[in-house]
């Protein structure tokens, strides 16, 4: 059975049929791409899956439920997590704040036992803490814990908010053009984290990618959407060969 | 864990000695009686402003009816101590109790606006609570209530100025529940992406800090013995919204300061000599303009003042001083 | 029915001052999305001068109009220059907290011996109130005054935005204020006529303001003030023809309300019909989703 199950989705804005008729299956541990032209549908997609829209027709099945429509900040909870194209840090908290607002929706100590500090709840904040400082020395970023997150360079926000999200201990990492303003060799080394992560967190990930090359060299299955339709879908080397691909891509005489 | 429990006792045995200083100071007539009304009253609005702070500067949310909710806070505890004879402190809870309920009542629709139009929204509110109580008889309408009893004494103030900085400080900076709110102030939609309830904890902050107001309130009933709709106006509202200001918006110590030097100053002015005395809210009004162009985050942005800070500043002075006085040495060796 | 129409009358007046204060709230929101708390004591400043002008200087009713006009528009341009205009790139509690500044300065010079006192001063009578009835109506000429004041204004700004090249650009800037300097626009230039603007008409408003109720006091413009702004929010905050049918409407809820709910009440209704607008149609009743000039 696949983790992530998407039948028929279709979502429209008024007269504007956005998405129409979407299906997409993603299995355990799979690196997924899903690629197309401007304007194609993928952030909205992208939307539907983290319930920041909500679909008109289809369905959204995760790990055996069925998610369309709940709202965003529900879908943490069922071990969905995401990156923002436009990076979306906390920017004035520092780097451990902002890796530990991961687990928090995990947390179980309530309103009053933050109040007066129980033992419990302390003991549960240090647990936090650890994790966090684990997951930053994983990432390299240990030293930078204390730093506030807007002063980080531009590279190191990207794998900070991918090390936010993976904090949040999701079974499904969505990652929205996640080169988008990288040179070709920190684009190299996201390649490698992301099949890194993938080995060792044992999760799977969805990738929304403009950046052909990125797609094809990590992703083991790609799908491709063009004016709201899905188009192909497929191992890289057949999206690469597949006439209407190029053609959505290069126009009717590249093909 | 244990560090944090060390840490705190240290705490408790600070403020206990910045007690009986004060305490000192107050039986041996150092700090007068008039002294001791102006610094419970900075105690009194400090309760306010940090609930302010805690929603404006924390959690981001704009709010310009936070002294209408002092205003139920008045009402509600004069009500019970005067009319059904409730002890004071129970009417104290009460009052904190029944803004804290309201704000979550009104909070529950308002909180969906944001930027200027929740500010305008609870300027609104704060009118229609003003003209409310000013046509119920039963509040005393725009004559207000006198004859309150007279109980709000240092001790009372102290406590639950130091317990309202410790609950916030706790929330904010040692919780997940703070995070959130935090998180809340930097980016909605993140904060959403982390499974956090941005509504919600809205409500929560918007609940919390307008609790403080009401026992504010509370306490300047039993401080003022008068109260009327009046002094619960749009302007106390933005009052407190200078005291939280100027000290910094998301540092409680820096509110502290914000609201004793807004206090005391216009106060100090009064003191200096008649012309001042004139021009003394003319002085504050142009204080206030130049604050925030010369210094627009306040004056402890979001830090806050802590021992090793306190121990850095100390050590630069010192080092300046030094510095300097070796530099005369030298002058006089030459 | 008499009656009703007798209050329409009145809140009409009323309204028409309303609408003449809220255009000041609107521009300036819509040029820098300021609230411009101050704006209301730029009415009372406007009150006062009008009250000099015609005592002390001994000016006609036209010509003190002007001279009022003139130096709150010149207070408006120096108050945004020197105070507002540094903190353009800050946060907004921190411009809020610098117009309440202003807000103060303003009452409180006002209040000093050299200028008024701290005492009520009744505004000259500067025209003879005549009142004439027409069918069991009632008018004073001081009622046709306000309103032809405040249409002519109107009029007249609404020319000056739609057909002039000032106008042009101002409209441009609260589109997309840094566009608009792309385009070659001074910013700071139309940032300041619009302060001029909205200034000259909240001392107009202050003047016919002082006839209709002649009790001249540093704080008289707080509660008209709001009412005004509440009306700017009502119309769309930010649209001009949007504060004059907000001006009208909430003269006219309040002079109704006073005679058919309840005199105590009435200010309390103006706040609930801001609440309930800003939750169902926060944009006002003729705000687009995005608030332009």
């Amino acid at each position: 059975m696949s983790l992530l199950s998407v039948k028929n989705l279709t979502i429209r804005f008024g007269g504007l049929l956005a998405v129409n008729d979407f299906n997409l299956e993603i299995g355990e541990q799979e690196l997924y791409g899903l690629i197309g032209p401007n304007g194609a549908g993928k952030t909205t997609v992208f939307n539907m899956l983290t319930g920041v829209y909500t679909p008109t027709g289809g369905s959204i099945t995760f790990d055996g439920e069925r998610i369309d429509g709940i709202k965003p900040y529900n879908i943490t909870a069922k071990h969905i997590a995401r990156t923002f194209q436009n990076i979306r840090l906390f920017g004035n908290l520092t780097v451990l704040q902002n890796v530990m607002m991961g687990y928090d929706y995990q947390a179980k100590s309530g309103l009053f036992s933050s109040i007066i500090r129980t033992p419990k709840q302390i003991k549960e904040e240090e647990k936090m803490h650890e994790d966090a400082m684990k997951l930053l020395t994983i990432f390299h970023m240990e030293d930078l814990a204390e730093e506030k997150a807007k002063n980080l360079p531009y590279g190191q926000q990207r794998r900070l908010e991918i090390a936010r999200a993976l904090a949040a201990n999701p079974k499904l990492l969505l990652l929205d053009e996640p080169a988008a303003g990288m040179n070709p060799q920190e684009t190299a080394e996201l390649t490698e984290l992301i099949r890194w992560i993938r080995d060792e967190f044992k999760i799977s990930i969805l990738l929304i990618e403009h950046d052909m090359k990125l797609v094809m060299n990590v992703c083991e299955k790609i799908t491709v959407l063009s004016f709201g339709q899905l188009l192909a879908a497929g191992k890289p080397e057949e999206i690469r060969n597949n006439p209407r691909v190029i053609e959505a891509y290069l126009g009717k005489r590249g093909a | 864990m244990k560090e944090t429990y060390k840490k705190y006792i240290k705490v408790v045995i600070g403020l206990i000695v910045a007690y009986a200083v004060f305490q000192i100071l107050f039986q041996t007539g150092m700090i007068n009686s008039y002294y001791n009304r102006i610094i419970r009253q900075i105690g009194i609005f400090l309760i306010s402003a940090l609930g302010l702070n805690l929603i404006l500067g924390f959690t981001g949310q704009f709010t310009l009816g936070h002294a209408a909710f002092m205003s139920i806070g008045a009402y509600t505890s004069a009500i019970l101590t005067r009319n059904f004879g409730v002890p004071f402190l129970l009417a104290l809870i009460a009052a904190a109790f029944t803004a804290a309920v309201l704000a979550i009542i009104i909070g529950y629709p308002i909180l969906r606006l944001t930027g200027d139009y929740l500010a305008i929204c609870t300027l609104g509110f704060g009118e229609i609570v003003k003209v409310f109580i000013q046509n119920v008889d039963y509040l005393g309408g725009a004559r207000g209530i006198s004859g309150i009893e007279n109980k709000s004494g240092f001790t009372v103030i102290f406590v639950l100025a130091a317990l309202c900085f410790a609950i916030i400080m706790n929330l904010i900076h040692h919780s997940s529940k703070g995070r959130a709110i935090l998180s809340v102030k930097e980016d909605e939609i993140a904060a959403q992406a982390m499974g956090i309830n941005t509504t919600k904890y809205k409500i929560i902050a918007f609940a919390i800090g307008c609790g403080m107001a009401g026992l504010a309130g509370g306490l300047f009933a039993h401080f003022s013995q008068f109260i009327d709709p009046k002094s619960f106006d749009f302007s106390k509202s933005f009052e407190l919204m200078t005291y939280v200001v100027l000290g910094g918006m998301g540092s409680l110590s820096g509110t502290v300061i914000g609201t004793s030097i807004l206090i005391a100053l216009p106060e100090w002015l009064r003191g200096l000599s008649d012309v001042v005395k004139e021009y003394r809210m003319l002085i504050y009004a142009i204080m206030l303009v130049s604050m925030m162009l010369f210094r627009p985050q306040g004056i402890m942005g979001t830090k806050e003042i802590t021992v090793a800070g306190l121990k850095n500043f100390f050590g630069k002075i010192k080092r300046i001083f030094r510095s300097s006085s070796t530099s005369v040495n030298k002058g006089k060796e030459a | 029915m008499t009656e009703f129409l007798q209050q329409i009358i009145n809140g009409i007046s009323l309204g028409s001052v309303y609408a003449l204060i809220s255009i000041g709230y609107t521009m300036v929101y819509g040029i820098i999305k300021l609230i411009n708390f101050a704006h209301c004591d730029i009415f009372m400043v406007g009150a006062y001068t009008g009250y000099f002008a015609i005592t002390t200087l001994r000016l006609g009713f036209i010509p003190a109009l002007f001279f009022s006009m003139a130096v709150c528009a010149l207070l408006g341009v120096v108050i945004e220059r020197v105070a507002y205009k540094p903190l353009r790139n800050s946060a907004k509690e921190t411009l809020l907290i610098t117009t309440i500044g202003v807000e103060l300065f303003l009452q409180n010079i006002i209040k000093t011996k050299a200028l008024a006192g701290p005492n009520v001063l009744n505004f000259p009578e500067v025209i003879p109130t005549a009142t004439f009835k027409i069918g069991g109506l009632q008018f004073s000429n001081i009622q046709l005054i306000t309103l032809g004041i405040s249409v002519i204004m109107c009029a007249a700004l609404q020319f000056l935005i739609s057909k002039t090249n000032t106008g042009r650009a101002m409209r441009a800037t609260s589109y997309d204020r840094d566009a608009a300097a792309l385009m070659g626009i001074n910013i700071n230039r139309i940032i300041s006529v619009t302060f001029a603007i909205g200034s000259a008409l909240a001392a107009t408003g202050g003047i016919v303001f002082g006839m209709l109720y002649p009790k001249l006091e540093p704080i008289m413009g707080v509660m008209p003030g709001l009412k005004a702004f509440v009306a700017a929010v009502l119309g769309g905050i930010g649209i001009v023809p949007g504060a004059m049918v907000g001006g009208l409407s909430i003269g006219l809820i309040e002079t109704l309300s006073k005679v058919y709910i309840s005199s105590g009440l009435s200010d309390a209704i103006a706040f609930i019909i801001l609440i309930i607008i800003l939750l169902v149609k926060p944009t006002g009743l003729f705000g687009k989703r995005n608030v332009k000039v």
